[in-house]
């Protein structure tokens, strides 16, 4: 019996901005399961007084002076939109 | 094969200046070798013939007026595809960007310009750099050339076996758990993975941005250290490039590695790890105890921790960094939505391969709501206590030695089905990446069936230039470097 339900895999889907099809929800329901499971051996380790590394050299934020500089051609920008127009790039309509 | 690759770079950038070769030879040497190998071992996915042979006459016009000072200058590199080439397709072996036509060059790429290298084309890697095989390449899957019915390894399979077949001198491959180091050992070639931020990733595709890593892949140290020294330094482009001082690599191959103190761990040639692999550590420490270094076996503790660790943390990392590819600025759309949010999720299914999604699902799932804490801050807190490991190793020790990966080269097909099996080559190299630390592959051996075997060296953090000394040391006593696979 898997710990993760056919919903969640779907919710897990939407947020991922993936179709995917009842085989596949079945399969990921499987291989998740089995990630999460392996993934479980890390409570083997107490690490309560432990600090989570998100980074490992000691850095600060990196500065730049706020000076303007050319970008990017816009019709090089926009070359490899599959739709664009007029230097702008298209997409279906949004709001009705 | 009688090659000019067999040659170091020093060689050749000599013969070049004795005017004995030339940029075209070269460049016709990798071509000609293409021409005749490519059909087994499939390791480009883009070649630039063109482009590359109009810049070999401009660097053969300078080599007249002896304008040729750089060491790197007129060698044929080839460079992997998920490093953005401007104008040169950059599909990082997905289908989702299979006609993508990069505006600008990666600072790496800038910097080969800079050095004048000559780009040969595009190597075949894992999509997105998820793999171990080069089987999840939605294009094609590149073979090992001391076998062809075996896996090049992954990720950057193609960038190590284009260097083992002799159809470029050397290239670049990228790292985020293993993928410069094991298609390395896989292929019987060197490949470095230099400390985190040693190198710009500015133009590299994100796969997991904390772990990643631009490197060279090389017949030898020696060359692997130029390459090195060329690619390497901050960036304005990349706010997580290190502010630090790029030694002279090169300089550091003394040959002397006496009183050079190993740590060995115990972990690294204990369960998992098969005999050939760890037979061949065995030796290779003998060698370098007669070199007059010194070794011991320690403990990185949490060893067996990493693997998990990794999945959830360069998972979580790539789910977000590739919500990018989503039909709109760039790649594949499909023709098959009404709405915005149907465009993105159908785009995605059917521009992504099995491995991806399978990430992008694990990812996205460690990083929702109610689970976050459970999964992905819990591997951040292992990752510190593994980075910590090596810490304390370091305190008394140089140089950490053990096998790159538990066995040779597996048999193409065999692991394609069982993700978790897949995933367990990498867990003598993913630690590294989680410390941050530079590690080497170099040859060391032949498993019974014909495959080579990697020694990895591991150091401390910007501290490539002892393992560069190390590697070289052991590579200049021993010849398997100078076997060649028979294509």
């Amino acid at each position: 019996m898997s710990r993760i339900s056919m919903e969640q895999v779907k919710h897990v889907a939407h947020l991922a901005r993936l179709a995917i099809t009842e085989e596949e929800a079945q399969q990921f329901q499987h291989q998740l399961d089995q990630m999460i499971s392996f993934a479980e051996q890390l409570n083997e380790l107490d690490t309560d007084q432990v600090n989570p590394t998100s980074h490992v050299l000691d850095m600060k934020n990196v500065m730049r002076e706020d000076v303007a500089k050319p970008g990017l051609p816009v019709e090089e920008v926009v070359k490899n939109a599959p739709d664009s127009k007029e230097g702008y790039i298209r997409v279906p309509s949004i709001i009705e | 094969m009688m090659s000019l690759f067999e040659q170091k770079v020093s060689e050749l950038h000599e013969r070049l200046h004795k005017k004995e070769i030339s940029v075209t030879d070269l460049v016709n040497e990798s071509y000609k070798r293409i021409g005749q190998v490519e059909d087994k071992v499939k390791a480009f996915l883009t070649l630039d013939e063109e482009n590359a042979r109009n810049q070999a006459k401009r660097l053969d016009d300078q080599l007249v007026k002896g304008e040729n000072e750089g060491a790197l200058f007129g060698m044929p590199i080839g460079v992997k595809d998920n490093i953005v080439t401007k104008n040169l397709r950059t599909t990082c072996a997905s289908k989702i960007l299979e006609n993508f036509d990069p505006i600008y060059d990666a600072t790496v790429v800038q910097k080969l310009q800079k050095a004048e290298t000559v780009t040969i084309g595009k190597l075949n890697m894992d999509e997105f750099a998820m793999g171990s095989s080069n089987e999840n390449s939605a294009f094609q899957a590149t073979r090992n050339p001391w076998n062809t019915e075996f896996v090049p390894g992954g990720s950057s399979g193609g960038s190590a076996a284009s260097v083992a077949s002799g159809e470029v001198l050397f290239s670049l491959g990228s790292d985020t758990g293993g993928s410069i180091r094991q298609p390395a050992a896989y292929c019987g070639v060197v490949g470095l993975k230099p400390t985190y931020g040693r190198v710009s990733r500015f133009g590299l595709v994100a796969f997991a941005s904390s772990l990643d890593q631009i490197g060279p892949v090389t017949r030898t140290v020696e060359d692997n250290a130029y390459l090195l020294e060329a690619i390497s330094g901050v960036d304005p482009m990349d706010s997580t490039s290190a502010n630090v001082d790029v030694p002279s690599f090169v300089n550091s191959l003394t040959g002397d590695v006496r009183g050079l103190k190993i740590a060995v761990p115990k972990e690294y040639l204990g369960e998992g790890v098969g005999e050939e692999a760890r037979n061949s550590v065995l030796e290779a420490l003998k060698v370098l105890e007669g070199l007059g270094a010194e070794w011991e076996e320690v403990s990185l503790p949490h060893s067996k921790y990493a693997l998990a660790a990794y999945y959830l943390l360069s998972s979580s990392e790539a789910s977000a960094n590739l919500s990018r590819f989503d039909g709109v600025r760039y790649g594949h759309r499909t023709d098959n939505a009404e709405t915005l949010i149907e465009m993105y999720k159908q785009t995605r299914a059917e521009g992504f391969g099995d491995e991806v999604k399978r990430r992008i699902m694990l990812g996205t799932f460690s990083l929702s709501s109610g689970y976050y804490d459970a999964y992905y801050k819990k591997a951040q807190k292992v990752r510190t206590l593994i980075k910590k490991d090596f810490e304390d190793v370091f305190e008394k020790y140089d140089v950490i030695v053990g096998p790159t990966t538990p066995t040779p080269a597996f048999k193409i097909g065999e692991k394609v089905d069982d993700p978790l099996t897949m995933y367990a080559n990498d867990i003598l190299t993913i630690p590294v990446n989680l410390a941050g630390v530079p590690g080497i592959s170099v040859p060391c051996g032949f498993a019974a069936n014909g495959l080579p075997l990697g020694l990895q060296m591991i150091g401390k953090h910007f501290d490539e230039s002892t393992i560069y000394r190390a590697a070289h040391a052991f590579e200049q006593a021993t010849d398997f470097h100078k076997q060649f696979p028979k294509l």
